[in-house]
């Protein structure tokens, strides 16, 4: 008997990342000249990987009638960002949801200084209000996003909800009303049954996401995508994090070849390493 | 490449089919790792090539050329973004 859950995806909005390109130039990540920050004007962006195949997850539990909606969320700037592009990222990075099968989207509003400091924190106190407000029933994110490697939204949305969390999920089947969630951990495969409402976040073997094709994107401009204000959800932004210095990682020396292993154990032994 | 066409007889049903492989195409070659430009060139090229095909049946095995097409785009970007992402987050498999 199918069950009807609401669902809520929480997507990374704004990460930046270094397009893979085999050309001559490949795009480098370079830091701000004041150390603030990760240059991010007229860097290609586009959806957290990890939120893709979130995404991916709620679309084919739709697609087998297991839950009634899938709702996309992401949290970003209203207005157009860099100053050589006249669309805006976050609204973007919803059409990409709602064009891979979302069936709305929810658009909040964070911009300025509350969106550089936007981290974790600020996002879990989102989800939580969205999913109390919305009577969702599992909250399906990204393990992590690639720009900041932070891996803690999905645990604190499941803390701030008092809900039980599924992180590093490979396999993810609905049971009745509970969640059977297979997790990738360091020993191998952890296996375990949490009631729903839940928290869930999707790892990279969970599924494979599908492309979002242009038919697809022009149908998805049908569907709605509501704003919200992050004070309509009673949500304080404020940061208490402050970030002090930004460096590049050191560049790596080159390395040296040696001819034999008693040339190597001298280099070594010169380097003072053994 | 590619090997499609571009029907100017206005009164072909196929014409919306092969207008729509193009922007599909097009879209699709945004990412491409040469380039958007390099593969812009390329697709028109091969679409201006077979523009003079008018045997619907040719024209449909050129449309389904270019369908195939659209999947192995669509199977090179989800590798490239997949691999770099176990290269950078997982122990390679011993």
């Amino acid at each position: 008997m199918p069950q009807k859950l609401g669902y809520l995806d929480c997507l990374s909005s704004g990460t930046p990342v270094v397009t893979l390109s085999c050309g001559p130039l490949p795009p480098q990540i370079r830091v701000k000249p004041d150390n603030t920050a990760v240059v991010t004007d007229g860097v290609k962006h586009s959806m957290n990987p990890f939120c893709e195949i979130a995404v991916e997850e709620a679309v084919k539990l739709k697609e087998k009638k297991l839950i009634k909606e899938v709702v996309a969320v992401s949290c970003g700037p209203q207005q157009a960002q860099f100053f050589d592009s006249d669309f805006c990222l976050t609204q973007e990075t919803i059409r990409t949801a709602l064009a891979m099968g979302a069936d709305r989207g929810i658009h909040v509003e964070v911009s300025g200084k509350d969106y550089e400091t936007l981290g974790p924190l600020q996002v879990s106190k989102i989800m939580a209000a969205l999913a109390k407000k919305e009577d969702a029933q599992l909250v399906i994110l990204g393990k992590q996003a690639i720009d900041d490697d932070c891996n803690q939204t999905g645990q604190m949305t499941a803390a701030l909800l008092d809900w039980p969390q599924g992180t590093f999920a490979s396999e993810v089947t609905l049971e009745g009303d509970k969640v059977k969630v297979v997790r990738e951990i360091d020993g191998g495969l952890e296996t375990i049954k949490i009631n729903t409402p839940a928290v869930v976040t999707a790892d990279l073997r969970l599924n494979t996401p599908r492309y979002a094709t242009l038919p697809n994107i022009m149908k998805a401009k049908k569907k709605k995508i509501a704003n919200v204000k992050p004070a309509d959800l009673g949500v304080d932004l404020t940061s208490r994090l402050e970030v002090l210095r930004v460096d590049e990682p050191p560049q790596r020396q080159a390395g040296m070849k040696v001819e034999t292993v008693e040339d190597l154990v001298c280099k070594l032994k010169e380097t003072g390493r053994v | 490449g590619v090997r499609v066409h571009l029907v100017c007889d206005m009164a072909n049903p196929l014409r919306g089919e092969v207008i729509k492989l193009y922007k599909t195409l097009l879209y699709l070659g945004r990412e491409y790792p040469q380039g958007a430009a390099y593969f812009r060139e390329r697709l028109k090229s091969a679409f201006m090539k077979n523009k003079d095909v008018t045997d619907p049946e040719k024209i449909k095995q050129l449309v389904a050329r270019g369908d195939f097409v659209i999947k192995e785009l669509e199977a090179l970007y989800f590798l490239r973004k997949y691999r770099a992402m176990k290269k950078r987050y997982y122990e390679p498999e011993k």
